[in-house]
C-alpha cells in the first residue's frame, strides 16, 4: 500500500556516529562534485557578488528523526527600515535533489528578518541560508542535520 | 499417530504456546511522546505549528454541516462542537448493548452518519472521518481512557491480550516483545515505546497526514511482516480494546505527532 | 479551496509587530516519486504564498518541492492600522486558496 511520501535516497546513518557535512566553501572552487547542484544554485543567487558569513541565524535540529518534516527558523540581524532591511532569504540544500528549498520576499512591513517552515532534507547534510539586504550586500548562514531513518518504514 | 503427525502435532502445540508470558499492564505507563525527539514534542504541543489541527478544521466544519436524505448536522443534535460529547471519546471502544458488537470512534461516527444523517458512510482514512474523529477525541482530551473490558467485552478484551501476546508475522514477534520488553531501547534510528494508544489519531511524519490508529496497527502487522487486515477487522478493534485498557491511567493526548 | 489554518492575534496596537503563524493542507507532491507501476508522478506543489494586507503585499514566500507536505509558513507583520489581511496561496494545478483575517489595530 503506498503512502504519499516523498522517496528521497535517504541514507540510514548508524546512530552515534555524527556524519556532518561539511559546508559548501562559498567564493572558491574548492566543493566536491555531489554538490554541485547546491553549488550552482549559491552561483545563481551571487550572480557574482561576495557573500559574508554572519547576520544570519538559521535554526534546526541537529537530529531530525524523519527527513519529510524538518522544523526551519531563519532570523537575520536587521533592523527592517526603508533605508535598511532584507529583501530575500533563500534556503539552499546541499544534498537533496532540487538544491534552492525556499525563497522568503520580505520588506520592512515585516517589522523583523524572521520566518519559519517545515522542510524536507533527503539526508544528513548542510542547510545555508542566504540573505540579500536592501544595499545588495549577501550574507549567509549554515547549519548542519543529521538525518536518520525510523525502524519501521512501511509505506502504509 | 504417525512419527510425522506426532512431530505436526508437537509444531502446533509449540507455536500455540509461543505466547510471551507478561499478562499486566505497564505499572507506570509511558505516553508515546515520551519517545520521539525534542523537536517533534514540541511540534506536537504546538497547536499553530502541529498539521493535525488542520483536520480539526474539517471536522468543525463538517459538523456544521446538515447531511443525507435526513439533512441533519451533528450540531443539530449534539450541539456545538466545543462543548459536545464531552468525555464520551474516553469510554471507546465499547459494546453496544444487545449486539455484542465492539465499536470505536470511527464507526461510532459511521452509524451516525447512516442511521441518523442517512448518508453513505465516510471511507476509512477519509479527510472527513478523521476530522471528526479527531474532534470527538479532543472531547476527551486529558482524560484517562476508562473501557469496559468484562461483560460482553470480555471474550473480545481476552482476545486483544492473546493478540498482543502472540508471535505473528516473518519475523515471529509479539507485540510484547518489543513494547513490553524492551522499552526505552534503540532500533535502528528509534527508541522502542510502550505501543500506547493515547496520542491517536496522530499526525505521523512517515505518512505526512493524520491517521487512525487502525492505520497505525496495519504498519505494524507490515512492520513484522504478518498478514495486514482490513481497517475495522475484529482483531484490530480486539487489539484497540486492550490497548486502551494497557493505557490506565494515561490521559488522551490526540492529536500527536510520531515519527 | 483547500483546508487552511491562521493564529494571529486579533487586535493589535499600532507599530507592534506581530506573528503569524499559518498551515495548508497540501500533499507537495515533489515529482521524483513513481507510482506502482513505475510511472512518474507529476510535481504538485504549493508554488507561492502570498500576504497583502490593506491592499499592500506584505510578504511572498516561493516554495519549492523541498519544503514538507502541509506546508508551515510563518513570519510577522507591522500592525499598521486597521483592515484585513488576505492570505492566499497557489499551486501547480492553479488551485487557489484565499483567507480573510481582520486585524483590529488601536
Amino acid at each position: 500500500m503506498n503512502g504519499t511520501r516523498t522517496s528521497f535516497d535517504r541514507r540510514v546513518v548508524a546512530s552515534g556516529v555524527a556524519a556532518l557535512a561539511i559546508a559548501p566553501a562559498l567564493g572558491s572552487a574548492a566543493v566536491a562534485d555531489e554538490n554541485a547542484l547546491a553549488k550552482a544554485a549559491l552561483a545563481k543567487i551571487a550572480a557574482g557578488r561576495p557573500m559574508q558569513k554572519g547576520r544570519v541565524t538559521i535554526t534546526l535540529p541537529e537530529l531530525a528523526e524523519n527527513g519529510n518534516s524538518v522544523g526551519l527558523t531563519i532570523a537575520v540581524d536587521s533592523p527592517m527600515t526603508a533605508g535598511d532591511y532584507v529583501k530575500t532569504l533563500h534556503v539552499v540544500s546541499e544534498k537533496n535533489p532540487i538544491a534552492e528549498v525556499v525563497k522568503f520576499h520580505l520588506s520592512p512591513r515585516a517589522g523583523r528578518a524572521r520566518v519559519s517552515t517545515n522542510i524536507r532534507l533527503a539526508s544528513t547534510q548542510t542547510v545555508t541560508a542566504i540573505a540579500e539586504m536592501s544595499d545588495g550586500t549577501l550574507w549567509f548562514g549554515t547549519a548542519s542535520v543529521i538525518v536518520t531513518l525510523a525502524a519501521c518504514v512501511d509505506g502504509g | 499417530m504417525t512419527r510425522w503427525g506426532a512431530t505436526l502435532l508437537c509444531l502446533g502445540i509449540a507455536s500455540v504456546l509461543s505466547v510471551s508470558a507478561r499478562a499486566e499492564r505497564p505499572a507506570k505507563p509511558q505516553p508515546g511522546r515520551d519517545f520521539q525527539s525534542a523537536e517533534t514534542r514540541k511540534l506536537e504541543a504546538d497547536e499553530a505549528a502541529n498539521p493535525a489541527y488542520l483536520w480539526l478544521e474539517d471536522g468543525r466544519r463538517l459538523w456544521r454541516h446538515p447531511a443525507g436524505a435526513a439533512n441533519r448536522s451533528c450540531e443539530s443534535c449534539h450541539g456545538a462542537s466545543e462543548t459536545a460529547l464531552t468525555g464520551v471519546a474516553a469510554r471507546y471502544p465499547r459494546v453496544v448493548p444487545g449486539t455484542g458488537r465492539l465499536v470505536n470512534i470511527e464507526s461510532r461516527i459511521n452509524d451516525c452518519r447512516v442511521t441518523r444523517q442517512e448518508a453513505p458512510a465516510f471511507k476509512a482514512e477519509s479527510t472527513e472521518l478523521l476530522g471528526l474523529t479527531l474532534l470527538v477525541t479532543l472531547r476527551s482530551r486529558g482524560m484517562p481512557r476508562q473501557v469496559v473490558i468484562d461483560g460482553p467485552a470480555a471474550p473480545i478484551f481476552e482476545r486483544g491480550r492473546t493478540l498482543w501476546m502472540t508471535r505473528q508475522g516473518q519475523t515471529n514477534l509479539a507485540c510484547s516483545q518489543c513494547h513490553d520488553d524492551n522499552v526505552g531501547k534503540s532500533l535502528r534510528g528509534d527508541r522502542i515505546s510502550q505501543g500506547q494508544s493515547d496520542g491517536w489519531p496522530a499526525y505521523r511524519l512517515e505518512w505526512q497526514s493524520l491517521g487512525s490508529l487502525h492505520r497505525r496497527l496495519r504498519a505494524c502487522s507490515l512492520g513484522t511482516r504478518a498478514e495486514v487486515l482490513d481497517y475495522g477487522s475484529d482483531d484490530y478493534l480486539a487489539l484497540e480494546l486492550y490497548l486502551a485498557w494497557r493505557g490506565g491511567s494515561l490521559p488522551i493526548s490526540s492529536p500527536g505527532i510520531r515519527r | 479551496m483547500s483546508t487552511t489554518r491562521i493564529v494571529m492575534p486579533e487586535t493589535a496596537r499600532k507599530g507592534e509587530v506581530i506573528e503569524i503563524r499559518t498551515l495548508i493542507r497540501h500533499e507537495m507532491e515533489t515529482g521524483h516519486r513513481r507510482d506502482h507501476t513505475g510511472k512518474p508522478v507529476p510535481r504538485d506543489i504549493v508554488h507561492t504564498f502570498t500576504v497583502t494586507y490593506a491592499g499592500d503585499e506584505v510578504f511572498r514566500t516561493e516554495l519549492f518541492p523541498g519544503v514538507a507536505a502541509n506546508p508551515y509558513i510563518a513570519f510577522t507583520t507591522v500592525a499598521v492600522a486597521t483592515g484585513d489581511l488576505e492570505f492566499t496561496w497557489l499551486d501547480d494545478q492553479g488551485r487557489r486558496t484565499v483567507e480573510t483575517r481582520r486585524l483590529s489595530v488601536t
